[in-house]
């Protein structure tokens, strides 16, 4: 529960977790997993302003997911201080991160167009609305992002 | 404005809005097609115009907490997005103009532009 327990190396445990599957090209169920933890987060309480950002970030993962991975893990975990999200795929991962990064750089297909994405924002838009962000990617086994909002002020967490 | 005035302007068909269309209120409105736009540059509270009547168009409109969506060029969602919306308590209007027209009606009207500067 305290915050410096971070610095120690244990983990403060989590007021609340769950997790969801995503399946790859399972577009009519995309949007389905960041709605359900939209509506967990509202139920505990968690401040809007922080359950947008969090939302547009899980919807954006989610997406992802679905256009780009075979099937997707997305962990939910809620901490005194913030909510975090691990999201591993397995799938053709990012072969140039650096350059997924970039605004409008995509490899979308006309498919995922037609449904509103593929336009390059997904990732730096996953980034905007979270206060910490990390992506590990091996191409050809998939791709994990770590990410998290604060629920207090920013740099309010001890060993970030 | 509240949704009813806004069936009367743009002379909109109700896909569904049950009993919100007194209740909901909108001073700001974002046009896009693109999905990864409404995530990125919409501010909440804003009405959606948007010409994707896709089941994604529902989830961006409640994770980006969007008021409505106003589906332009007489674009109507399938019954399953509908169902969506209704859970998501997410009013749906469509109207025959295209999204220009929609956007100069409600500028017009006194609306404001919902996106982030």
């Amino acid at each position: 529960m305290n915050p410096a327990a971070n610095q120690a190396g244990n983990p403060p445990e989590a007021l609340y977790a769950e997790s969801f599957t995503i399946r790859g090209n399972d577009y009519e169920h995309g949007g389905d997993a960041s709605a359900r933890i939209k509506a967990i987060m509202k139920e505990l309480g968690i401040p809007a302003d922080v359950i947008r950002r969090l939302s547009i970030a899980n919807f954006e993962a989610e997406m992802n997911v679905i256009m780009y991975a075979e099937e997707g893990r997305l962990e939910f975990q809620v901490f005194p201080d913030s909510v975090r999200v691990v999201f591993a795929d397995r799938g053709q991962g990012i072969p140039d991160i650096q350059q997924a990064m970039v605004e409008g750089f995509s490899t979308a297909t006309p498919a995922m167009r037609e449904r509103g994405f593929g336009a390059g924002l997904g990732l730096p838009n996953i980034k905007r609305n979270t206060d910490l962000f990390e992506i590990e990617s091996t191409p050809g086994v998939g791709t994990t992002l770590r990410y998290a909002v604060f629920l207090n002020d920013r740099g309010g967490v001890a060993g970030d | 404005m509240n949704l009813g005035e806004l069936i009367q302007l743009l002379d909109c068909e109700v896909v569904w809005a049950d009993d919100l269309i007194d209740e909901v209120h909108v001073e700001s409105c974002f046009a896009a097609d693109l999905m990864s736009d409404v995530l990125a540059f919409s501010e909440p509270g804003a009405l959606l115009i948007t010409g994707l009547a896709s089941v994604q168009s529902i989830h961006a409109a409640d994770v980006a907490d969007l008021k409505g969506i106003v589906y332009v060029a007489s674009k109507r969602p399938a019954e399953q997005v509908l169902e969506l919306a209704r859970r998501r308590g997410i009013p749906l209007l469509s109207t025959r103009m295209g999204m220009f027209e929609v956007c100069a009606v409600l500028r017009e009207a006194g609306l404001k532009p919902g996106a982030k500067p």
